[in-house]
């Protein structure tokens, strides 16, 4: 087997079970046993459609969502739910929503918003020169020009950057982006992103971007993430995952984005999986396009009745596939 | 004789701060069967244009030109014949299917008002027939009319809009963002069935849309709105693929190629916002931004001019130039 | 929609020295203010309201200054019974021979007083069991949800009578229960406010930002939910007004104390009606009407004012 992980994971989830219970009373995975390190300093998308559970993953990794088994360790360390454990774990690890407007309280001015959490966590220093830093780290300069401005009268992208000085002034580690840039105009995601790559590679920050947008993961993630209804199906490094993949699932997602262009599109048929009717077997099989068009042939039985396996934590380029070991 | 076709449009809001010109003197034709993209942020004006197509504009709106539906201006025509056209001829989609729709109603019943309202020859059962072929049009088992909008998904509520829009057998329909919060997947499903729909119906079809990477791929056409100005507009691959605007260049480097070295860590973006309709800088409405811009770009506000590829046309001053990218 | 945003306190970097936030959120709270006035002053009926409440404000303010109270003592009246207005009693005179006129105004005291007092304690009850109850899921906010429920089904009258019985008929008594039955409908309101702001992205940054449940809620929750409590109190000022008068008017107020209720309820027991002296019972009625007429405009107008909305256009 190759080796584990070779630096340290900054961050870790191990056997990751969320669950949450339906309008029926149900109870059902949003996240069904996921494995996964983050690197110091690398950026990792974790990419897949709306219900496959990496929101919920997101939120379990900040510790707003409450797993109901395995374990989300921090520098090798178990998540501290107490009330205590959680603050001093928020400094180091902080957020970044879809919506920089809904992120930002009307009534707070581009100031108020960044010191928020200075504030909170009572850090010593000037507090006027740490929102001055924050402010033209995430690039909006001269800061001093911004304090009193209210979230209105900013643009969405300088919305965004706010947010994002609000997160750098605690001096995190670790950025959980969701969908940072799919609210923001075409011409100003570009310059969101490329402040992501630059945090990185100036502060060392280690970047987890939720979204959905193959486009978005190959400029700035080192490795890939593809999560299809609670699991990870695929991972490995950009390259690997987006170049030659090896999962159906990835292979038909690659395939209907617009920005691909070689080949053609295989638009997979029926709706969105739904965490509370997880198939046997392979969850994929019933829109598995491998399966229907008669290559996957030759494990078909298996595909249909036996569960794949949960992908190990460790490095290099998986799939949960019966198909993918004979590529 | 076009389908459509769009002369000189201007649409001026009068608001308190003053005037705020959101479309100005936009051209465009649309044949049967063919489908046109109109690609632009938020707040180029992209919406209005949208919505002056079928006299949908709020009273605060000044319109300038013409818009003729089969040769007819649709804003000298009377209110009677207007409310025919707005269903029978040209159809609207409106962005947010979600909300669109009335949760109180089964599908079926939405779907069968347009038809019930415009034809009074039609009864019940012929209405459910429609129904039932509308929904097959668009992909939908015929059991879903007994269906309430909460009890299906978000692509397939978009579907049902698309379905309604269709009702009284428009020549013409307008999609505005029509796969905008919907996945990737879905998003594929809706595009397709657009584009079946244009084949198989002849349809005449506006796509607007902020993605011009959705657009490059699945319209015929397609023309990138800018402060309320068409900055280029042609063949929808070529102007994707092949951009001559420098904002267009930029929109298309904004969606990268999977795959392509060139975008790999390298995203790219413009510095700066879009310009707030009310208050336009002097000359080419893109030059603040503009990587490319020279001194005349301040005071010379371009129009479209022929470029790059046949059917191409783009509104700067320097294209055509020896451009160092 | 303007993203200029070029307003005046927007001076250049310089001028806010290194005197750091303080002096910072000085000049914004002052510009907050400024827009919030110039807003209201916009407001026609609002301003009509106000001016209506200022008058009824200074009327009993200056109330010993302009009617002696010995006016108001019973055996020292100057005038006959129920006597119609005149050049001498403006306002005619009660059963008891006193000016209609002095006692309006001094039962504008006591209306006023009760009114503001129990609002104020009917605002804080509500605003306090809404918020917990819509923040703090799970059992303690369910029982406060169940207790508003509870009291928002018992019917008001009953229970004040029983409550004005119990604790015995004094100001006070009158106060505490008008303030105790009316707050259950701020309560549901500042309830599904605060769950609205609670749904907002900006709560879960600030939770992610560390911050816990008491900075979540004074920092997020209750600058927003404020406006619309100090929207509402203008309403509940009008119906513990109103509720005053009933239960003076039922016999339960303070029986020492004149108050537009005790007036309207002698003038009833007396045979106001009968005897047409409609000065008597016209004149607290109408200050009544006047009053809770003119809290709704002020409320009404404070509403529109302090729309989030409004301020981004």
């Amino acid at each position: 087997m190759t080796a584990v992980v070779a630096a340290p994971a900054v961050l870790a989830v191990r056997d990751l079970e969320v669950g949450f219970r339906t309008r029926g009373g149900r109870r059902a995975l949003a996240v069904d046993g996921v494995n996964l390190a983050v690197a110091p300093a690398e950026i990792v998308a974790l990419v897949g459609e709306s219900g496959c559970g990496k929101t919920t993953l997101a939120r379990a990794i900040l510790g707003l969502a409450r797993p109901s088994a395995g374990s989300v360790l921090y520098r090798g360390e178990e998540l501290d739910y107490s009330r205590r454990g959680l603050k001093a774990y928020r400094r180091a690890v902080q957020l970044i929503l879809q919506d920089p407007t809904g992120s930002l309280n009307p009534r707070h001015t581009v100031y108020d918003a960044v010191a928020e959490g200075l504030r909170i966590h009572r850090i010593a220093g000037n507090e006027r020169d740490q929102v001055i830093g924050a402010l033209s780290r995430a690039g909006l300069r001269p800061p001093e020009r911004y304090f009193l401005r209210y979230p209105h009268e900013l643009s969405g992208g300088q919305r965004q950057r706010v947010v994002i000085a609000g997160a750098l002034a605690l001096e995190p580690s670790v950025l959980v982006a969701d969908e940072p840039v799919s609210s923001l105009d075409a011409s100003v995601r570009g310059e969101i992103l490329a402040l992501l790559l630059r945090l990185r590679d100036d502060l060392g920050l280690t970047v987890l971007v939720v979204t959905h947008d193959l486009g978005l993961a190959w400029n700035i993630a080192d490795r890939v993430a593809v999560m299809y209804l609670g699991r990870i199906v695929e991972v490995g490094s950009t390259e690997q995952v987006l170049g030659d993949p090896k999962h159906p699932y990835t292979r038909a997602l690659l395939s209907v984005v617009p920005e691909v262009l070689q080949v053609e599109p295989i638009v997979l048929v029926g709706e969105p999986p739904d965490p509370t009717r997880v198939p046997a077997g392979c969850r994929f099989h019933p829109r598995c396009p491998a399966l229907a068009g008669g290559s996957a042939a030759p494990v078909a039985e298996r595909c249909r009745a036996e569960p794949l396996p949960v992908l190990s934590i460790e490095a290099g380029h998986h799939a949960a596939c019966y198909l993918a070991p004979l590529d | 004789m076009s389908l459509l076709e769009v002369r000189d449009l201007s649409v001026t809001y009068r608001t308190a701060g003053g005037l705020v010109p959101a479309v100005r003197g936009v051209s465009l034709t649309v044949e049967a069967g063919q489908s046109v993209g109109i690609a632009g942020e938020s707040g180029c004006g992209k919406s209005t244009l949208a919505a002056s197509l079928l006299r949908l504009l709020p009273s605060s709106a000044k319109v300038g030109g013409s818009v003729l539906l089969d040769d007819e201006d649709v804003y000298t025509m009377s209110f009677g014949r207007l409310r025919a056209a707005r269903w029978a001829e040209a159809a609207i989609v409106f962005q947010g299917a979600l909300h669109s729709l009335n949760p109180v109603h089964r599908i079926g019943r939405q779907i069968a008002e347009p038809v019930l309202l415009h034809d009074s020859t039609v009864d019940g059962a012929a209405a459910s027939r429609r129904v039932s072929e509308l929904l097959d049009q668009v992909g939908l088992p015929a059991r879903m009319a007994k269906s309430y909008p909460h009890e299906v998904s978000g692509g397939q509520r978009q579907r049902v809009m698309i379905a309604m829009a269709l009702a009284c057998s428009p020549r013409l329909l307008v999609a505005d963002e029509p796969t905008t919060a919907l996945d990737v997947m879905v998003q594929a499903q809706v595009l397709a069935l657009l584009d079946g729909l244009v084949r198989e119906l002849r349809l005449g079809l506006i796509v607007i849309s902020h993605d011009l990477s959705v657009l490059g791929t699945s319209c015929d056409r397609v023309a990138v709105m800018y402060a309320g100005r068409l900055m280029e507009v042609g063949p929808a691959r070529q102007v994707f693929d092949a951009p001559t605007h420098p904002y267009t260049m930029a929109l298309s480097a904004a969606f990268p190629t999977v795959g392509d070295p060139v975008a790999r860590r390298a995203p790219r973006g413009l510095p700066g916002d879009s310009p707030y309709a009310g208050d336009l800088p002097p000359g080419c409405p893109f030059e603040p931004r503009c990587p490319m811009s020279v001194d005349e770009c301040t005071s010379v506000d371009p129009v479209l001019v022929p470029a790059g590829a046949a059917g191409q046309l783009a509104a700067c001053i320097r294209v055509g130039q020896e451009v160092p990218r | 929609m303007s993203r200029a945003g070029g307003s005046p306190e927007m001076s250049p970097s310089g001028s806010l020295g290194g005197r750091s936030q303080r002096t910072l959120a000085r000049t914004r709270r002052r510009a907050s203010r400024r827009r919030f006035l110039a807003g209201f002053l916009a407001q026609r009926s609002g301003v009509a309201g106000l001016a209506v409440l200022g008058l009824f404000a200074v009327l009993a303010l200056l109330a010993p200054l302009l009617f002696d109270s010995a006016q108001l003592d019973v055996t020292r009246a100057t005038g006959a019974g129920l006597e119609a207005p005149s050049g001498e009693f403006w306002l005619g005179t009660d059963e008891n021979g006193r000016p209609v006129l002095a006692l309006v105004v001094w039962g504008a005291r006591v209306s006023l007083v009760v009114g503001l007092a129990a609002t104020l304690i009917s605002m804080v009850i509500g605003t306090l069991v809404g918020i917990g109850s819509a923040h703090f899921r799970g059992w303690f906010g369910g029982l406060l949800e169940r207790i508003t429920d509870w009291f928002l089904v018992i019917p008001f009258l009953p229970l004040a009578i029983v409550l004005a019985t119990v604790l015995g008929q004094s100001l006070v008594t009158i106060i505490a229960v008008i303030g105790l039955t009316s707050w259950p409908g701020t309560a549901r309101l500042v309830r599904a406010q605060t769950l609205a702001v609670e749904a907002r992205p900006y709560l879960e940054r600030a939770k992610v930002l560390g911050g816990g449940d008491w900075h979540q809620m004074t920092r997020h929750v209750l600058p927003n939910v404020m406006p619309l409590v100090l929207a509402n109190t203008t309403l509940t000022v009008a119906i513990a007004i109103l509720s005053e008068t009933t239960l003076s008017f039922l016999g339960l107020g303070d029986p020492f104390r004149i108050s537009w209720g005790t007036m309207l309820d002698n003038a009833f027991s007396n045979g106001a009606i009968s005897s047409g002296a409609w000065w008597y019972l016209l004149s607290p009625g109408l200050c009544v009407v006047a009053v809770v007429l003119a809290f709704t405009l002020v409320g009404r107008a404070l509403e529109v004012v302090l729309d989030p909305r409004r301020t981004s256009s």
